[in-house]
């Protein structure tokens, strides 16, 4: 059993970062926002959706006229990656204008309903789109990466098996990793980034500090929304198939993982989802065999999230959260 | 010359007036103070000239040009800034990076040049903190740059929001009750700091305080609210002895046991 476990833990490892580094930088959107408008977004996995469709759609015409083969593929990734991004951060942004700064007085029970009506009505305009051009809501890009590796985990310790994967988990990690990079420069090195700290902290002290409260709030918005897009660019790249509904359990995963991170904190939203997506691999890997046959890798789910409740029954505020402490 | 000029101010919630047609003139490079007891409105007199509250009605011009209607951000724009009666500082934020905030507007690099780390966008991030440094030399707290600001002590927290107003680079200076809560050390040491911001910044101060040997020790002018309405002004003596203000703070009676 437990030969096992460590024969399939390189596969494991390479699997969990790479589906963990999905699930952080989505979490990086639900955490921003959170922190700075105590709003749970729930439009933001439609986002992540959205953002796989408008790559994909890209993708399609650039095989249609050919640019596919012509250019290298790491570049057309580049180019599709920026210009979802901008897109889907302008939506986002748009979102925030025209569905939550109406309401931003409002209890914050409306706002979230309100958020759960965007995500729905993206989840069908999506699906309206894809039907009217393709005749079907379940979408197949062209593959971009078809190469295929092999980690010789076995030549470090004989007891590991190898790990084979494609060559896109490789890009999908390193792409994730340096938004994460960036991002992180970006909130703690610009100044736009401390802005956005100011305003997540007290939003009527900082506008009285010069700082343009809605402006930090729409720049918020276009961050996330923009690291989502990309994010969901990522995820077509990597499993090829998409469909108007993949937001949804993706966007639930991933604000798990920024509430195990701790909500509001964007450190703790990027360890949180490499916890998650770890869990989660290490699950489907192992559940059948650590419980003779009992639950197969099916119930992978259950298990990253009863290891989500046991970490917030000790640790409420998250690994990386503060304590909030009452003054008596 | 008056910097600030406040014409017929009124401002009603409900059918509360809160404050009901204050005229003030603040002469340039002053320290003038406004007092009352509380409830007089003068919280509201400040939350009305920073824009955090619209006014029912009258003007407010900063050297000539209005300030009704901005936003708080674009008033804090023209110069002016404010400290808070309870202290509202980023309290998970580091000291130096509180003081940094306060900077926005003069920051000018956009976030390709930062995250390009190109050489003009990290001079001036370089200039930021050394300015942040010394606005915090200059209110005694540079020793503590690093700590977060919650972690402070009550008057360090005092002396660090002055900090991060005079960030901003106001012409004026709003200060919400300052020494309250304060020991009379403290208040000693703050009342140095803001005769030297007086003196060596050339910024216009106003304060708002409870404490009368302070306020009387360190202004040039005084204004007197009562329930909302302007009562008396003058200069520290004049007020001391005015018997409008003496009733105001010890009731009707007071007078005719003077």
């Amino acid at each position: 059993m437990l030969t096992d476990v460590i024969q399939t833990l390189p596969q494991v490892i390479v699997d969990g970062l790479t589906l963990g580094a999905v699930y952080a930088v989505i979490a990086i959107g639900y955490t921003m926002v959170y922190g700075i408008l105590e709003l749970i977004n729930f439009a933001h996995g439609e986002i992540f959706m959205t953002g796989a469709f408008i790559g994909t759609a890209i993708l399609l015409t650039f095989s249609g006229i050919g640019w596919l083969s012509a250019m290298p593929a790491i570049i057309v990734l580049i180019i599709v990656l920026i210009a979802t991004s901008i897109l889907t951060g302008f939506l986002g942004m748009g979102i925030e204008r025209v569905a939550y700064r109406p309401l931003r007085n409002a209890p914050k029970l409306i706002t979230l309903i309100t958020a759960i009506g965007i995500s729905f009505l993206l989840q069908d305009i999506i699906r309206f789109i894809a039907e009217v051009k393709k005749g079907n809501y379940i979408i197949t890009g062209p593959s971009l990466f078809t190469g295929k590796m092999k980690l010789e985990a076995s030549s470090l310790w004989p007891q590991f098996h190898d790990a084979s994967f494609k060559s896109t988990f490789l890009v999908v990690l390193i792409t994730a990793i340096i938004m994460m990079l960036v991002l992180d420069l970006f909130v703690n090195h610009t100044k736009w980034g401390m802005a956005i700290r100011a305003v997540a902290q007290d939003r009527d002290t900082a506008a009285l500090m010069t700082i343009n409260v809605n402006k930090v709030i729409s720049v918020t918005f276009f961050v996330g929304s923009a690291l989502g897009g990309a994010t969901g660019v990522l995820f077509a790249v990597q499993y090829g198939t998409i469909d108007p509904y993949i937001g949804f359990i993706l966007g639930i995963k991933a604000f798990t993982a920024a509430v195990l991170g701790g909500i509001g904190n964007i450190r703790g939203a990027m360890v949180g989802g490499m916890v998650i997506g770890m869990l989660e691999m290490f699950a489907a890997a192992n559940l059948s065999g650590l419980t003779g046959g009992v639950f197969g890798a099916e119930y992978k789910d259950v298990f990253a999230f009863i290891i989500l409740i046991v970490v917030l029954i000790f640790k409420p505020e998250g690994l990386f959260g503060k304590a909030a402490v009452e003054k008596v | 010359m008056n910097v600030l000029e406040v014409t017929e101010l009124s401002k009603s919630f409900g059918g509360l007036a809160a404050n009901s047609n204050i005229t003030m003139g603040i002469k340039k490079n002053s320290i003038t103070a406004v007092i009352g007891p509380n409830g007089a409105g003068k919280t509201t007199f400040f939350n009305m000239i920073t824009g955090v509250y619209k006014p029912t009605s009258g003007d407010i011009r900063l050297n000539g040009k209005t300030l009704v209607g901005l936003r708080p951000d674009a008033v804090a724009k023209q110069g002016i800034a404010r400290t808070f009666q309870n202290i509202r500082l980023f309290k998970d934020i580091p000291v130096l990076e509180n003081v940094m905030a306060g900077m926005h507007t003069h920051i000018t690099s956009n976030w390709l040049g930062i995250l390009l780390n190109l050489p003009k966008a990290r001079h001036e991030e370089d200039e930021a903190k050394k300015e942040a440094y010394r606005l915090l030399e200059y209110v005694g707290l540079e020793h503590l740059l690093n700590e977060a600001a919650g972690s402070l002590s009550y008057g360090a927290q005092r002396r660090l929001e002055i900090a991060r107003a005079l960030a901003t680079k106001p012409s004026v200076l709003l200060l919400d009750e300052p020494a309250a809560g304060m020991n009379p050390k403290e208040t000693k040491e703050l009342t140095d700091l803001v005769q030297t911001i007086r003196t060596q910044l050339n910024i216009t101060i106003i304060l708002i305080e409870h404490d009368m040997k302070l306020v009387m020790g360190i202004s040039d002018y005084i204004f007197v609210l009562d329930h909302g309405e302007k009562i008396a002004e003058g200069k520290p003596h004049e007020i001391r002895n005015n018997p409008r203000v003496i009733e105001a703070y010890l009731g009707k009676g007071a007078l005719s046991l003077a």
